[in-house]
């Protein structure tokens, strides 16, 4: 389907039953019904048209943002589908202009593909869909392409979603991991952990209440001041899975530099400090949906520092590390003890330890 | 955040640690071999490489990293036996998060999961029992793990049950005792160690009294450790304090947790519902006696190994594994000849690279900057 070309307009289907049946993944009405009543509607309200089966740009409108188009896909599955701070259609959208945007591209166009399991209720597709359609309005995104697919009951896990995004980047715009040098200071734009934190409470599998909200967030503008601020930064990751370690591993790594952090200052709500410690998890391998790190150039450190800090979505970032000559690959602590020590990629999956 | 930031303290840390090198220094007179102090606790471990303990000593002083984890010392038919029962048709097997990764010898309970079998991780035992009271028609096997730590926790799930009458709720029994495996480790003839850290969350339990004997006999210094960094610092100072003054006493850092009697309430609990073991297996160590207990009969019903055919197998550990000389202290991980190669946290082979809390798993992923510089023992 395509959102993009001009009218003429036409009437929009209606969704009338309670749940989604493999009826609505038929390709006959009752699809045209619920794609229409879900995600036309959200996603291209007042603008109904004929659908194509791709969406279509001008070039010249794109070169008119940059000189190379970046391009990246990513899917979306979490248990709850709602939790505090977001849900899957905001972190569906915020997720794919964060890789955009963390090569420097500016955001412009996404395609949004369903996978729904049988039972669904059509008005949490609604909201989902409303969520997506808020956060891309937002964000000065569109979604402009999209696919449905009804699976039989445990083929999936109630929805899946798989977001791509185009994007431009700006002449001279030469972020990349490898630019890396001795003498970098390594930032971070806010408090790390929320979502894991968040997402681990939601699930109830621990009993524990806090008041942890996901940091979901789409960050774009915030790393275009950033880059207005210090031209110079060698490069940004966003720190979605594994957390804060495994981007610092992936950093020394392809940079041939060591890293050396600084435990105490690395920025953490104490919330997530305590449901660390109770839970015996390490918050540098939390998951976070809001959360950049940069390596920038010692003469830039202070108006990397300033430029982020003045935006809501990085009052709180903070020089957490230096790159180094040390051994190539290593990724070193002090911890808040005076200790030193190893920090690594995480093996598995992160569990809660016995006692 | 109170309670720990205070116990974290840098400087506190920095007078400790002049302190050490001062006693390590007067103790190292005339000594041709490091002074060698085993904490016995996997929670100890885990701080020593959480904080980067071992390189803020003085080279003088080397850790051993005791078989204090219970999830490093399950043997592998143990876990063999805990995937029969949760691949049964009906169950609901239950698990503390760490014992999902141990390897069994064909499988973990995390594969098993991933090929079918219906395993859920919960925090606590009565997290068990709640589904078990949700879940009338299946089976809930709560797979009971841990040292005398957690020994109370299950003991009073498993009178819960018995008071409200479920009867779809039995308990996989693993649980293991400390004293007797530190008394193994005693006996070794090859023993090099001069002191003890003495397990915190154990001793809250079972108080100081039963470690008495290792003074006594073993005349070596205990001193029964919180987790906090200045605690294991402050424990590590009190050690030496005992060495330097000839003293072999058992001490008490940890006194704003650990109760000199221990708990009264726990320990009637643990009394009540379970029994010693002749022997049970450890994995690295082998089979030690009356190491292990069982639900007593009275409590027949809740005992999954009565409940289920299990096949009880004894699988033994692999030949090339060294786990029971770094165990001692003999030789340090990065020693064994499978360390790193055969052996590491993805694939395996010995106790101690299963879990964060083992010696080999925490040298391997945080190990490295004081391996270079550590002596060998002599």
């Amino acid at each position: 389907m395509n959102m993009q070309s001009p009218p003429p307009k036409r009437e929009l289907g209606q969704c009338f039953v309670a749940t989604v049946t493999l009826a609505h993944g038929g390709g006959g009405k009752a699809m045209k019904d619920l794609i229409d009543d879900v995600f036309i509607s959200a996603f291209a309200p007042g603008a109904p048209q004929a659908l194509e089966d791709q969406a279509r740009f001008d070039l010249g409108a794109l070169a008119s943002h940059g000189d190379r188009l970046a391009f990246t896909t990513d899917s979306f599955v979490v248990n709850p589908l709602f939790f505090p701070g977001g849900d899957i259609g905001k972190l569906a959208v915020c997720g794919t202009i964060n890789d955009l945007a963390v090569g420097g591209a500016k955001p412009l166009y996404l395609s949004c593909a369903v996978v729904i399991e049988e039972g669904m209720e059509v008005e949490t597709l609604r909201t989902i869909a409303r969520s997506m359609a808020q956060t891309a309005h937002a964000a000065g995104v569109s979604i402009v392409t999209g696919d449905t697919k009804v699976v039989e009951r445990g083929a999936c896990d109630k929805i899946f979603i798989t977001t791509t995004g185009i994007g431009v980047i700006p002449r001279g715009c030469e972020l990349g991991i490898e630019r890396i040098a001795p003498g970098d200071g390594i930032l971070v734009n806010g408090l790390l952990g929320d979502h894991g934190a968040a997402i681990l409470c939601a699930r109830g599998d621990m009993a524990l209440e806090t008041a942890i909200e996901s940091d979901c967030a789409a960050l774009h503008g915030l790393i275009a001041d950033l880059l207005h601020a210090a031209p110079n930064t060698r490069c940004i990751r966003d720190a979605t899975r594994g957390g804060l370690a495994t981007v610092l591993n992936e950093m020394a790594e392809a940079s041939n530099c060591s890293i050396e952090i600084d435990e105490a200052a690395i920025p953490q709500r104490p919330e997530v400090r305590g449901f660390c410690e109770i839970l015996g998890l390490d918050p540098l391998y939390l998951a976070n949906e809001g959360k950049i790190v940069m390596a920038v150039p010692p003469d830039e450190i202070e108006a990397a520092l300033a430029a982020l800090r003045a935006h809501p979505l990085g009052r709180d970032a903070a020089l957490i590390g230096h790159a180094g000559a040390g051994e190539a690959g290593r990724v070193t602590m002090q911890t808040v003890f005076g200790g030193r020590r190893i920090v690594d990629m995480l093996v598995g999956e992160q569990l809660p330890r016995i006692c | 955040m109170k309670y720990a930031d205070e116990f974290r303290d840098r400087e506190k840390a920095q007078v400790l640690i002049r302190e050490i090198d001062k006693l390590a220094a007067s103790i190292r007179v005339g000594r041709t071999r490091p002074i060698q102090i085993m904490e016995v606790c996997g929670g100890h471990t885990h701080s020593i490489f959480r904080y980067g303990l071992e390189g803020m000593l003085p080279e003088s002083i080397e850790l051993v990293h005791g078989p204090g984890c219970p999830v490093c010392v399950l043997p592998m038919g143990r876990v063999d036996d805990c995937i029969s029962i949760a691949e049964r048709e009906g169950v609901i097997f239950t698990t503390f998060g760490d014992a999902m990764r141990v390897p069994g010898s064909k499988k973990s309970l995390l594969q098993a999961k991933a090929t079918g079998a219906d395993v859920r991780m919960v925090y606590s035992p009565m997290d068990a029992l709640t589904i078990a009271r949700k879940n009338p028609d299946r089976e809930v096997v709560f797979f009971g793990l841990g040292f005398e730590t957690t020994m109370p926790s299950t003991a009073l799930t498993v009178l819960q049950a018995e008071a409200e009458g479920i009867r779809n709720f039995s308990v996989f029994c693993n649980h293991i005792t400390i004293v007797p495996t530190i008394k193994a480790i005693l006996d070794s003839p090859d023993l090099h160690l001069d002191g003890f850290l003495g397990p915190g969350h154990v001793s809250m339990v079972i108080g100081t009294a039963p470690y008495e004997f290792i003074a006594e006999f073993y005349k070596r210094p205990m001193v029964v450790a919180g987790f906090e960094p200045l605690d294991v610092l402050q424990s590590i100072w009190m050690v030496l304090q005992q060495i330097s003054q000839g003293r072999a006493e058992i001490e008490n850092q940890y006194a704003r947790i650990v109760p000199t009697a221990g708990n009264a309430a726990a320990l009637a609990a643990v009394t009540r519902v379970y029994e010693l073991r002749e022997f049970f297996e450890w994995r690295g160590l082998g089979s030690i006696d009356h190491s292990g207990v069982r639900l007593r009969e009275a409590y027949a019903a809740y005992d999954a190994e009565r409940k289920f055919a299990i096949p009880n197998l004894k699988i033994a550990d692999p030949k090339s594994c060294q786990c029971g000389e770094v165990l001692k202290g003999i030789i340090k991980p990065w020693q064994c000849k499978v360390f790193g190669t055969a052996c590491t946290p993805e694939v395996p082979l010995g106790a101690l690279m299963v879990s964060t809390e083992g010696a080999c798993s925490a040298y391997y992923q945080y190990g490295g900057i004081k391996r270079q510089k550590t002596m060998v023992p002599a």
